[in-house]
């Protein structure tokens, strides 16, 4: 009888504590949300309303859908498109293809081990500008250092940055000597988080292909969804490489959309810019969002 | 004694602030090539000896669209310095001048200009700046040592220009130059065009403002794009020209390593700094046009200096007096002194030394004979910002003349657009 007596007191005394502790709990959220808000939400909203106007630093003029017209129409962002997308997948096929056996190599146990992990590591600790420019000097054509070694040896020496059906690929080729390292440290992190309890049965069963294929392979998948992912992103969003090398040229043939974005916004057509950024934001999310839902699904529980 | 001490230091210290109390400090931002750089150092220096009151502090920047960038955010965020250096023409428009720079119109000191500059730092009625260096031409730099050894004639006509490099490309030597690594090197052939686009096309400029006249459809306008195409095509350029940088280039030009090099005349400064032996054996021509009758050169105006609206008081007394400075016979004397005239001064009553540079004696022949004409950004404030990597595509053959000139009037369109001109 008391029991039911209390009960409905009690829930009373119950109920208004609890919201209050809501509420109190609440305003943790709020210095978080001020910086998210100042910071983040309104720079978003402003870059969407300034896409919708012609824009000269000093004033803004309305013109609606005008600027993601002429950002459509322009000639060069086919090439500028297309350029991006094999970037973005040259890059990172590239960097699966070529750190998941290095990150092998660095986990069997060589001596030196963490020496050579260092080595494969020390291009990421580099800036993307210096990188460039050093990069830029290496490959020119007649006294670069690149070219310089191929004609010692007798081969070839192609025109890296300044022949226009080669300058997207020289650029990737950099952009895959700089970002090898990160993918190699993801794969390490991968391979040696397998329990070790696999590798001793796959030794029972079998020599280092066994190993590789059915043990490596498919349990650092959490790993490969990692590099595949971070450097598709990248890929996509790549610039200080192309800029400091070859600034999109010869003419446009090593274009990406993010150094288009950036002629436009140096040519003070500051609306336009901010439309191709709005554009840039809405690609990556439809293309990243769908393959993050992909691998999500796809993950393993070790 | 301690309080003795204490009062000495006291003064010791009170004394430089009362007098930094009476000198005006004032910024001056300068672009980083070193030939404006030297001379902007140089009237500095000069007018802050004979005004000991006045200190201008030299900040420096990038040239090029990253330095317009600069120029554009610090003048949208009222965050200019008190004085800055800044091309005359379709850029300083591109500043919106109204609102943001002082009108100078009502100083004395716009008298000592010469007319012909006014229009270029002018919108309306107000004016905005003073002439800051020499005029240049735009044409073709050449190395006469190669013309003397082949026999050749300087060249009146793009068909004369056509035959000449093909003795200069028998003999082995590389008829013109291209340094696309700095792809704003590309644009002469159109730009330094104009005189002959003119004389094919009178008034093309008010009615390309206007949006009644387009590069694609105008042939005299089209013909700059075409050079670039027929050079490409004939081999004319040199080794590594895709990538080769304006300095270096400087250097193949006056070892006489390759031939031709269609170029502002302002070059010949960077020259004489690094080849003070070879500037001499390098001679200008103005780039040839269909017509040998009809031949002149394109005129660059100087760069100009300008004050921000955010200059006032003192600050703004001072400036006023250092743009005096600049605009007066002294003024440009001190620029002579300090690095080599690339051609005449806008000043009125202004004269060149005896012993300028054969290149730049070259081109005041033409001046002084009439056959001269202001570039097209001097004339109109339309200047679509792809031209350099067009021209570019157009000289690595990965684009048509006619499919480039088609580009750049889009280019423009957005220009005129941002800039609001009316018809567009």
């Amino acid at each position: 009888m008391t029991n039911k007596n209390t009960l409905p007191t009690s829930r009373k005394k119950k109920t208004q504590p609890a919201t209050i502790s809501r509420m109190y709990s609440y305003w943790f959220y709020l210095p978080a949300a001020i910086v998210f808000g100042v910071f983040f939400l309104i720079p978003t909203g402003l870059a969407f309303y300034f896409s919708l106007t012609r824009w000269t630093l000093f004033d803004a003029t309305f013109i609606g859908l005008e600027n993601y017209e002429y950002f459509f129409r322009d000639p060069q962002l086919l090439t500028a498109l297309r350029n991006t997308f094999i970037y973005a997948i040259l890059t990172s096929g590239s960097k699966v293809i070529i750190s998941l056996p290095l990150a092998l190599l660095l986990t069997s146990g060589l001596r030196l081990q963490s020496f050579f992990r260092s080595v494969i590591f020390f291009p990421v600790l580099i800036s993307a500008v210096a990188v460039g420019i050093t990069f830029s000097s290496l490959m020119q054509p007649s006294d670069g250092l690149i070219n310089l070694a191929l004609e010692s040896i007798g081969l070839p020496q192609p025109d890296w940055l300044g022949d226009p059906d080669l300058a997207l690929y020289s650029v990737i080729m950099i952009d895959i000597w700089k970002g090898i390292g990160i993918a190699t440290l993801i794969f390490i992190a991968g391979i040696t988080s397998i329990p070790t309890e696999y590798f001793d049965a796959a030794s029972l069963e079998g020599g280092a292909w066994v190993k590789f294929r059915h043990v490596i392979l498919p349990l650092s998948r959490n790993a490969t969804f990692t590099v595949i992912l971070l450097s598709f992103i990248g890929g996509l969003r790549t610039f200080e490489i192309v800029w400091t090398t070859t600034r999109g040229g010869p003419g446009f043939a090593s274009d990406v959309l993010t150094s288009v974005i950036y002629k436009q916004y140096q040519a003070g057509f500051y609306g336009l810019s901010v439309a191709g950024n709005v554009v840039l934001f809405i690609l990556i999310m439809s293309l990243v969002y769908p393959l993050m839902r992909f691998f999500n699904r796809m993950e393993l529980e070790l | 004694m301690r309080k003795l001490l204490f009062s000495v230091l006291l003064l010791v210290l009170l004394v430089p602030i009362s007098m930094a109390q009476d000198t005006v400090t004032l910024t001056y931002l300068v672009d980083d090539a070193e030939i404006n750089l030297t001379m902007n150092q140089a009237l500095v220096d000069e007018f802050m000896a004979q005004n000991p009151d006045v200190n201008i502090i030299v900040e420096t920047r990038p040239g090029g669209a990253e330095g317009d960038n600069i120029v554009k955010t610090r003048l949208a965020t009222d965050d200019m310095t008190d004085i800055f250096f800044y091309n005359a023409g379709s850029l300083l428009q591109a500043l919106n001048p109204a609102q943001t720079l002082v009108d100078i119109s009502d100083q004395p000191f716009i008298d000592n200009i010469v007319e012909s500059f006014i229009p270029t730092v002018s919108q309306g009625d107000a004016i905005y700046g003073v002439p800051t260096g020499t005029a240049m031409g735009g044409g073709i730099l050449y190395n006469k040592a190669v013309y003397e050894d082949l026999g050749l004639e300087i060249p009146t006509s793009w068909d004369e220009f056509v035959a000449n490099n093909e003795v200069i490309a028998e003999a082995g030597i590389a008829p013109v130059m291209a340094t696309f690594g700095d792809t704003w090197t590309s644009q002469l052939f159109v730009l330094a065009d104009y005189y002959n686009v003119e004389q094919g096309a009178p008034g093309f400029a008010e009615q390309y403002t206007n949006n009644e006249a387009k590069y694609a459809d105008t042939p005299a306008a089209l013909a700059g794009f075409e050079y670039m195409q027929q050079a490409y095509e004939l081999g004319w350029f040199q080794q590594d020209y895709a990538t080769e940088g304006f300095e270096p280039g400087l250097a193949l030009l006056a070892n006489g390593e390759v031939a031709h090099y269609p170029m502002l005349t302002f070059a010949l400064g960077t020259m004489e700094t690094n080849f003070p032996d070879q500037v001499n054996d390098i001679g200008f021509f103005a780039l040839p046009g269909p017509d040998a009758e009809a031949n002149g050169v394109t005129i660059w105006m100087p760069q100009g200096t300008y004050i921000p609206q955010t200059t006032e008081g003192p600050q703004l007394e001072a400036a006023l007096e250092f743009l005096a400075f600049i605009a007066s016979v002294e003024g440009t004397e001190v620029i002579t002194s300090a690095v080599a005239p690339q051609g005449p001064y806008l000043i009125e009553g202004a004269t060149l030394p005896d012993t300028v540079l054969p290149a730049v004696q070259d081109l005041a022949a033409y001046i002084d004979a009439g056959n001269s004409f202001p570039a097209l950004e001097f004339l109109s404030p339309i200047k679509g910002p792809n031209l350099e990597q067009l021209m570019v595509s157009v000289g690595t053959g990965q684009m048509t003349a006619q499919e480039a000139a088609e580009n750049y009037d889009f280019d423009v369109e957005r220009q005129a657009q941002q800039l609001g001109l009316p018809g567009w």
